[in-house]
């Protein structure tokens, strides 16, 4: 049964991924004028010979499938071309910066993650005028998008107070630590509102469950009942929307890393999107598009393993 | 991943569903109503209400604070804000408009098709929505931005892409539901062609929800084509436009002038919670929808 299961989600995996990388290959060709300017990027009108000596290069004028599994072939042994206005391999132009991405994404999951669940179990528990006030708040936090947390946070926390730095990425765990604090924050608040508010339904929806209230009537100890009955049956829940959030933080990096100017993929994708650089853009965009779907696939069939109860017929 | 993703995959659908529980009362809907309708007013009456031209550039009055003169102050360049946020309304709106209305048309056209004919064609459409489903929306624009050059036209055309399964997915399912009713095979026995059933009747039928959907996900599209200009490859400068007016104030936060922004990124809260409550009034009025 879980077998069946996972197989299906691997296949639509693989087809997602299949259809994400023949889109971005096939972006190339469907821009108008010559693909090659394409892969040199920004501004001024190549030459004839350069333009020449891309297509040989590049394998421009292949058919498409031959270029197309030649690039795939490319990608899955780690050479993902050449950058023509970074002037580097794109390999290394990404190894360079995931550091960044990855530590920015670790720091954001565990703001997300911790408090969330925290605050949303705190507040089913408690009830009254906490539970009030989490929800009021996580309400308003859910409504400000990214990019305008991050620019409150820098005139807030950086400007008016001058606590943590606004810039960049910093060197070494704890300047990291310091510089990635505001944008972690930024890229996580939308997210922890949302993840404190479905674990405070799932955990009120398990407090008011028969086997809970028997547990209350055997004279279960509160923190046994809490721990064993509640937390447990709400785990399913808590850990599918934490990983629809993580999932969620990937592809929201290009935003907050533009907006402090951290050297990260994401903004390595929005900055070579702007000059054009496609080589770039490609690998990028399969990559993001890839740990994406990887990202959501794991988190259903790890909530499918937890609960028994969800459908493992269901689609999508 | 759109902003809309982050609430169609959790439980219980919209974001802002608490707090519609805890203000029962028509008085928030009546401000929601309020705010859109300013914002509408504004976009449509800008060069009547706006004081100054939105991109009148006055060296002698950069970075003025508010004044008789300047309401909401001035921006790096001397700027009238006021202005600049009304002619904004403009872009910020129209855009998000148009990403929802193509989706919702084009998603109503494939949805409906799918659950009338059946068979392989409704397989391969639920494939496919499924597929872009799983994309990253903002993923699939900045790709687009890089082979079509930035613009608010690009992004407008794969954001429409990107939302074409919020709606088309569950149009289909409420589609194939009323596909099924007795009404429907009573049609056909009457010897009523399948083409005009559906176009006389089915989507007839399917319009309130096909309404709610485009009217929810306007909020998310909004969001998205700001974030997009934000990141500078939508809207391009000098254009007034929101989420370009948050990107360009915040060169000026370091120095402390963060007015421009904060009044830009504002206004957006403000109007995308103004939107979804009143979806979410919409989608009790039209479904008898509580949740």
């Amino acid at each position: 049964m879980i077998g069946r299961f996972v197989a299906r989600r691997a296949a639509m995996l693989v087809a997602t991924a299949l259809v994400a990388s023949v889109a971005v290959y096939g972006a190339l060709f469907i821009a108008p004028g010559d693909p090659a300017t394409l892969l040199i990027g920004g501004g001024k009108p190549p030459s004839p010979q350069l333009l020449a000596e891309i297509h040989r290069q590049y394998h421009l004028d292949d058919p498409f499938l031959q270029g197309y599994l030649r690039w795939l072939g490319g990608m899955l042994h780690g050479d993902a071309g050449q950058s023509l206005t970074y002037k580097d391999s794109v390999t290394h132009l990404v190894t360079e910066r995931i550091g960044n991405t990855a530590f920015l994404v670790a720091y954001a999951a565990v703001l997300i993650i911790v408090p969330g669940v925290t605050l949303g179990t705190v507040a089913a528990l408690r009830g009254g005028f906490g539970d009030t006030l989490v929800t009021v708040v996580t309400t308003a936090l859910m409504a400000v998008p990214t990019f305008v947390m991050s620019v409150v946070l820098i005139w807030w926390l950086s400007v008016q107070w001058d606590w943590l730095p606004a810039y960049g990425a910093g060197e070494g765990f704890t300047g990291r630590l310091e510089h990635l604090t505001l944008p972690a924050l930024a890229l996580a608040t939308a997210w922890l509102a949302y993840v404190a508010q479905v674990t405070r339904s799932a955990v009120r929806a398990e407090l008011a469950s028969e086997h809970v209230e028997t547990a209350w009537a055997r004279g279960v100890p509160e923190r046994f009942v809490v721990r064993k009955h509640v937390l447990r049956n709400a785990a399913g829940p808590l850990f599918s929307v934490s990983g629809v959030a993580v999932a969620g933080l990937i592809a929201g990096c290009s935003i907050v890393e533009q907006a402090f100017g951290i050297n990260g993929i994401g903004a390595l994708l929005v900055q070579s999107a702007a000059k054009q650089d496609l080589a770039v853009v490609q690998a990028l965009a399969l990559i993001t598009v890839v740990v994406f779907v990887v990202v959501n696939t794991l988190v259903d069939v790890v909530t499918a393993a937890l609960d028994h109860r969800v459908s493992l017929e269901g689609t999508a | 991943m759109t902003t809309y993703q982050i609430a169609a995959l959790g439980r219980g659908g919209a974001r802002w569903s608490r707090l519609r529980r805890l203000t029962r009362g028509r008085g928030v809907l009546v401000v929601a109503c309020a705010v859109v309708a300013v914002a509408v007013l504004a976009a449509l009456f800008a060069p009547l209400l706006a004081p100054y031209d939105p991109d009148a550039v006055d060296p002698a009055a950069v970075y003025q604070g508010s004044s008789a003169a300047h309401w909401l102050g001035t921006d790096d360049t001397g700027r009238d804000i006021l202005s600049r946020l009304l002619y904004g309304a403009r872009p910020s709106l129209l855009a998000p408009a148009a990403v929802t209305l193509t989706a919702g048309l084009g998603g109503t056209v494939l949805a409906v098709s799918a659950a009338w004919l059946g068979g392989w064609y409704d397989r391969l459409v639920s494939a496919l929505l499924d597929i872009v489903f799983g994309f990253p929306g903002l993923v699939l624009a900045v790709v687009a931005a890089a082979v079509f050059g930035a613009g608010l036209q690009v992004a407008v055309v794969t954001l429409s892409l990107a939302y074409l399964p919020y709606i088309g997915r569950v149009v289909r399912s409420a589609a194939l539901r009323e596909r099924n009713l007795p009404y429907v095979s009573a049609l056909r026995m009457l010897g009523m062609s399948g083409r005009r059933i559906c176009l006389r009747h089915l989507t007839p039928n399917l319009l309130p929800l096909v309404l709610v959907q485009v009217a929810t996900s306007f909020g998310y599209a909004l969001l998205d084509v700001a974030a997009f200009s934000f990141i500078g490859l939508g809207a391009q400068p000098p254009t007034a436009e929101w989420g370009l007016m948050v990107a360009n104030g915040s060169t000026g936060i370091l120095a402390g002038r963060a007015e421009q922004s904060l009044y830009a990124g504002a206004v957006i809260v403000v109007f995308v919670i103004a939107c979804s409550l009143l979806g979410g009034g919409l989608s009790r009025q039209l479904l008898g929808d509580d949740r």
